[in-house]
């Protein structure tokens, strides 16, 4: 609003050719103005404000799941439990169906001075220790039945609710009815924890371990080999069809309906809900073609047919970023086609297509909803040995997870989601990182 | 000899046939490879895919006209009160047999002269071998299993040989071809073009099996269920998956269904257009640049993060909040702390929904509007319009078809979202209009209908079949027309 | 019409003689596009109610000046202008000067014909609209008429107002954005290569019209046509590479100019 002031300058000029200075209601535009753009910034804030509190919300309830409550201490494994009679050189099975988890007990119940006709104190003190016990201790005794009759140093984990206490997870501050550790249980994992008996490890077990209905037993392990396969199959079968796809489409295919038509046909399969394709995964490869359900095979297959358009669609891009005179320099040089095609414009448009294909395959496994349909929801303990195997995979795993009811499944379930974001990360940086390193302006 | 086995021979005829295919080539041009139509190599190549070929197309044919032709015959072998029975109960039959069939190769032959001898151990003795049966097994089944055993064997040893003459024949009949004036490489260039084309038509064959696979299984549902009970049935209640039980056990009605998809799909359009249009008119028209090279890419990690994290996050976080957040307000109005929102609810589903569309919504609408010809943008600031005014009177009028286009492909996507439904919306399938209750969605009662025991006989399983075609029908129809409308956009300003 | 533009011309001429009225001032203005520098130092001055023609090869940064004067170079991304730049006595770069205000009062017409994809009636109507110039639909009506009018459109369009401002031909549509122009009632109008996509005929009717326009407005244009610099201008600048050559009576600059690589332009041997 200066400029009113200056105005005499204009009664100089005179005013018969030209307009009044005008009120042109600037104070009200600019207040639109200013309301406009708050309105933007606070749709991109909004939008980053729920980015940043998925991802806190998910790191912060799964971080602790990378460390795990264990116990150690000194496991004296009895004759007596073990094998009563001595018969194990005529009876193996004697030594797998052994009481472990009473050794275990006992050894607890030794440190912490319950006494053993204590039965109330023995159940709380069994309830500190982790089934998977059993397991740990019949391999190490099978392994080497000369132990028998010795104490060793053992550590094993803790029991679920024992760990979560032990990480704080538990408000001890509910009536001890209402809560999963007693008082009692509580006051033994302090005296253990500043014994140095008990306390928290790195969790191998989360990267290694199959399914497990005891939280602090299950991990990832067999999800991530279920996605490892299906990630191989995508990629060995996605990347050279859909090259092949766009080459064709982009350099030999004439123009007529036909092209017109799967042109059409790609763009729209790149919109189809992935549901879909578990339908048809389910009806042609596993009904139709018979292939065994829950296999990894059956879910490479389904999520390649998925990824294929991404590819294609990202092949196309990067062919057509080639210019033309790179063509029409190695036709002018005799080369045939063919030629041209692959010793020239392939090579030039690589980085482009490995940047989709990276982008793709990161979709891929993040894919659930297809893999339920195919019957990857299955409860596998065993590492699949061949893509033949009944498989899971690792955003299944963590559909399954999800629908636990157990608290502590719900810090494994952030945590694998962690370990899925981590991947998804790499692969987007490996993709960055590609582009930025080969991209080429023309 | 196993397919694989079959493989590695057939490859290792190729690579071969590659190399007497290039000596021979050599040898003909005698150091002279002028005198040849084509480098040396093509003429390995062309020798190497005459081997192979062939031999693989036979393993193809082999490999799915073979079961047919045994199966044919192994139930052409039933009894004649077996083939008597329904379509259904023979299937159920020819597994059996099967199972024993696989039971067989892993008996040693004592065991399996014992079972012979009495079938009514052979569920016992299998079981025991790792093979369970559904039921004691009738004395045919055992022969029957025999004989398809012994058919698969000799099916087996034919395909080897077959293939094995087949490469050999084909390595043979393309060496005897190689002369100096013999164009190889067109030849080769042939096959890749044609390869190329195969691989361009999987596209066209994923749509047809898409539409034939679903209209199959459709078609058999809708044999028991009457269309119009399904399409307009008011009333979702499938029951149980009984066996035997008859089609009238359930009701299949899809407009409950297809109301959750819609009011949900429709809450999350209500948070995903404005945030999105809006960030990506700043991101497009305010934004600097270093704003703009942070905040999108921050943004579309949005779109990058699985949609199971999305369901994780609504049902842990999301969900919890409005629940107890309503308990609150409730509270301080009524007094009564009571939560008016259920954790799992339309709400919930969609607001988490909407929040994975923005990115969807804010990157197709930042092309759509920068699309639109700087030369409109000047003439308007150039009048003196400030640049909102510039926004709302010319870009977004000009970009509306566009962006409209945009907002349907982004609605598709909120139609077929499953993920987070599954686990955010619930699963009563009710018609309502409050959004602060579960309902259920097409997608969720897919997975719910096709999680656990399958059987393709019945209404409970074959009915996700019509729900998934009802829903592909519906995206590809949003799909179709938002590109026609896109293109036509981008046409006007090319 | 005839009449009032020779007394315009008297008076211009007149002013000439005694005390010239500059409408803008351009001193020491430098433009640089992110690192590269593409005016240097340019000096020059726009007459009242006279048409200035910017001449010059391309590249030469013709352009470059004419949308520093409304600042369209804010649009640019990494463009930074010094100098000074007056309108009347205003500094049109100070940052208490309106970059709105002062685009209401100096308009533009662009290279390509760009009317928005809206109604005719809409497109003249548009600047007045945003700038509240029109109280009533009636006061609208006639300002959308006289812009019409004033650039010589009326006739052929006001059957068809409320059609689409796309459907008109190149020179109708370029027509149309100078009504456009018009409409909001400029000080100055800066005309950026307004031929360029247009055929003669059409190019003949745009001079005739850049002709009446100076009887009631300051204008500035940017032309690659020596003719058409001839034909429509007073006053010619030549600028070469960045630099302002020479300015001077547009006349004379056809005729015996100062500067040997005006010469050299104007008689075709580098362009």
């Amino acid at each position: 609003m200066s400029q009113v002031s200056t105005s005499p300058s204009m009664a100089a000029v005179g005013a018969s050719a030209k307009p009044e200075r005008r009120d042109i209601g600037l104070r009200g535009r600019y207040a639109a103005e200013r309301r406009f753009r708050f309105y933007g910034m606070a749709a991109i804030a909004f939008g980053l404000l729920f980015l940043f509190l998925l991802l806190f919300s998910v790191v912060s309830k799964g971080y602790t799941a990378f460390q795990q409550t264990m116990i150690t201490i000194p496991v004296e494994f009895s004759q007596q439990i073990i094998d009563k009679n001595n018969e194990r050189a005529t009876n193996p099975q004697k030594l797998v169906t052994a009481n472990y988890p009473v050794v275990a007990r006992n050894a607890l119940a030794k440190v912490l001075g319950v006494s053993e006709d204590d039965r109330a104190g023995l159940k709380a003190v069994n309830g500190m220790i982790s089934d998977s016990v059993r397991v740990q201790l019949r391999n190490l005794v099978t392994a080497d039945p000369s132990i028998i009759g010795t104490t060793q140093k053992v550590t094993f984990l803790a029991h679920g609710d024992l760990d979560s206490a032990f990480k704080g997870q538990i408000d001890l501050s509910v009536p001890e009815t209402n809560r999963k550790v007693s008082d009692k249980q509580v006051g033994w994992m302090n005296q253990l924890a500043e014994s140095g008996a008990l306390s928290k490890h790195f969790n191998t077990g989360l990267f290694t371990n199959g399914a497990s209905s005891r939280p602090e037993a299950a991990g990832v392990g067999v999800a991530l080999i279920g996605s490892l396969y299906m990630m191989l199959i995508v990629l060995v079968l996605s990347l050279p069809i859909g090259v092949a796809a766009s080459i064709y489409l982009e350099e030999f295919a004439p123009k007529n309906r036909f092209t017109d038509l799967i042109e059409v046909n790609i763009n729209n399969l790149a919109a189809v809900p992935s549901i879909v394709y578990g339908l048809l995964g389910l009806a042609v490869f596993i009904n139709f073609a018979g292939f065994p359900r829950s296999a990894a095979l059956v879910g490479g297959l389904v999520l390649t047919l998925m990824t294929l358009p991404t590819i294609i669609i990202a092949t196309r891009a990067a062919l057509k970023a080639v210019p033309p005179s790179i063509r029409a320099a190695a036709l002018g040089l005799g080369a045939s086609k063919m030629q041209t095609v692959f010793h020239h414009v392939l090579p030039l448009a690589m980085p482009g297509i490995l940047t989709g294909t990276i982008i793709g395959l990161a979709h891929a496994l993040g894919e659930t909803a297809p893999l339920l349909l195919i019957g990857m929801v299955a409860f596998v303990a065993d590492v699949p040995a061949t893509p033949m195997d009944p498989a899971t995979a690792l955003p299944v795993q963590i559909y399954m997870w999800a629908n636990e009811a157990e608290r502590a499944f719900v810090e494994r379930t952030s945590g694998a989601i962690i370990v899925l974001l981590i991947f998804l990360i790499l692969m987007n940086v490996g993709a960055i990182l590609l582009r930025r390193r080969f991209e080429r302006r023309w | 000899m196993s397919i694989s086995f079959l493989l590695l021979i057939i490859a290792v005829i190729g690579v071969a046939g590659y190399l007497f295919g290039s000596w021979r080539a050599n040898a003909l041009a005698g150091g002279k490879l002028s005198s040849l139509h084509s480098r040396p190599g093509y003429y390995g190549s062309f020798v190497a895919i005459w081997s192979i070929l062939p031999a693989l197309v036979v393993i193809l044919v082999w490999i799915i006209a073979s079961p047919i032709y045994i199966s044919s015959t192994v139930r052409g072998g039933f009894p004649e009160e077996v083939k008597a029975t329904s379509q259904a109960e023979q299937n159920l039959a020819y597994n059996m047999i099967g199972a024993i069939s696989r039971g067989l190769n892993t008996l040693s032959a004592q065991e399996r002269e014992a079972m012979f001898q009495d079938s009514a151990t052979a569920r016992t003795v299998l079981a025991a071998k790792g093979v369970p049966l559904a039921a004691d097994p009738a004395p045919y089944m055992l022969t029957s299993a025999d004989d398809l055993n012994r058919m698969t064997q000799a099916s087996s040893t034919f395909l080897s040989i077959l293939v094995i003459i087949a490469a050999l024949a084909g390595a043979f009949l393309s060496y005897r071809a190689i002369a100096p004036k013999f164009r190889a490489r067109n030849r080769v260039e042939g096959v890749m073009l044609v390869s190329l084309i195969a691989a361009s038509s999987i596209a066209i064959l994923t749509t047809v099996g898409i539409v034939a696979s679903m209209a199959t299984e459709a078609i058999h549902f809708f044999n028991m269920v009457p269309a119009w009970e399904f399409f307009f049935g008011t009333t979702w209640d499938p029951r149980f998956a009984a066996a035997g039980a008859t089609a009238s056990a359930g009701q299949f009605g899809l407009i409950p269904l297809l109301a959750g998809t819609l009011y949900i799909g429709f809450v999350a359009m209500l948070v995903a257009v404005p945030v999105g249009l809006f960030a990506a008119i700043y991101m497009s028209e305010y934004a600097s640049r270093t704003v703009r090279s942070i905040a999108k890419p921050l943004l579309e990690v949005l779109a990058g993060i699985p949609t199971i994290v999305y369901g994780f996050f609504a049902l842990i976080t999301v969900g919890p909040f409005l629940r107890d957040i309503s308990a609150q307000l409730n509270g301080l109005v009524t007094g009564n702390y009571a939560s008016f929102i259920q954790a799992q609810s339309v709400l919930t589903a969609g607001i988490v929904m909407g929040i994975m569309l923005i990115p969807y919504v804010s990157s197709l609408s930042d092309d759509i509007i920068t699309a639109v010809p700087r030369a409109l943008r000047d003439g308007s600031l150039g009048l003196g319009a400030t640049r909102s005014e510039t926004i709302k009177r010319v870009i977004m009028p000009a970009a509306l078809p566009g962006v409209v286009g945009a907002l349907l492909m982004t609605a598709s996507r909120a139609i077929g979202e499953t993920m987070i439904v599954v686990l955010a919306a619930g699963v009563a399938a009710r018609m309502q209009l409050n959004p602060f209750e579960p309902m259920t969605t097409v997608t969720v009662k897919i997975v719910n209908q096709l999680t656990g025991d399958l059987e393709f006989t019945s209404p409970q399983t074959l009915v996700a079949f019509a729900l998934g075609i009802t829903l592909f029908a519906i995206t590809l129809c949003l799909n179709i027309y938002a590109l026609y409308i896109v293109r036509k956009y981008r046409e006007q300003y090319e | 019409m005839n009449m009032m533009s020779e007394a315009a011309v008297e008076k211009a001429l007149d002013r000439q003689m005694n005390d010239i009225s500059y409408k803008m001032i351009g001193k020491d203005v430098s433009v640089y596009y992110g690192e590269k520098r593409a005016l240097y130092d340019v000096n020059l001055n726009v007459r009242e109610n006279t048409v200035t023609a910017l001449i010059g090869p391309s590249g030469c940064g013709k352009s470059t000046f004419l949308r520093t004067l409304n600042r369209m170079n804010d649009t640019i991304d990494g463009c930074r202008v010094t100098g000074r730049i007056t309108l009347d006595s205003d500094d049109i770069y100070d940052p208490n000067i309106d970059v709105v205000e002062l685009r209401a009062r100096v308009g533009m017409v662009f290279q390509k014909p760009n009317p928005f994809p809206k109604s005719i009636y809409e497109n003249v109507a548009y600047g007045p609209r945003i700038h509240g110039l029109a109280k009533a639909k009636a006061d609208m009506d006639a300002i959308v008429e006289q812009s019409l009018q004033k650039a010589g459109l009326w006739n052929e369009v006001k059957d068809r107002l409320h059609e689409g401002g796309t459907g008109l031909s190149g020179g109708q549509q370029q027509r149309l954005c100078i009504a456009r122009a018009v409409a909001v009632s400029p000080e100055v109008i800066l005309m950026d290569e307004p031929c360029s996509a247009l055929d003669p005929i059409a190019t003949a009717k745009v001079e005739e019209l850049i002709h009446e326009l100076r009887t009631n407005f300051t204008i500035v244009i940017v032309t690659h046509s020596m003719q058409q610099a001839a034909r429509v201008s007073q006053r010619t600048a030549m600028f070469h590479l960045g630099n302002l050559v020479e300015e001077n009576d547009t006349d004379k600059m056809f005729t015996n100019p100062d500067d040997q690589r005006t010469q050299d332009y104007i008689m075709g041997r580098f362009g």
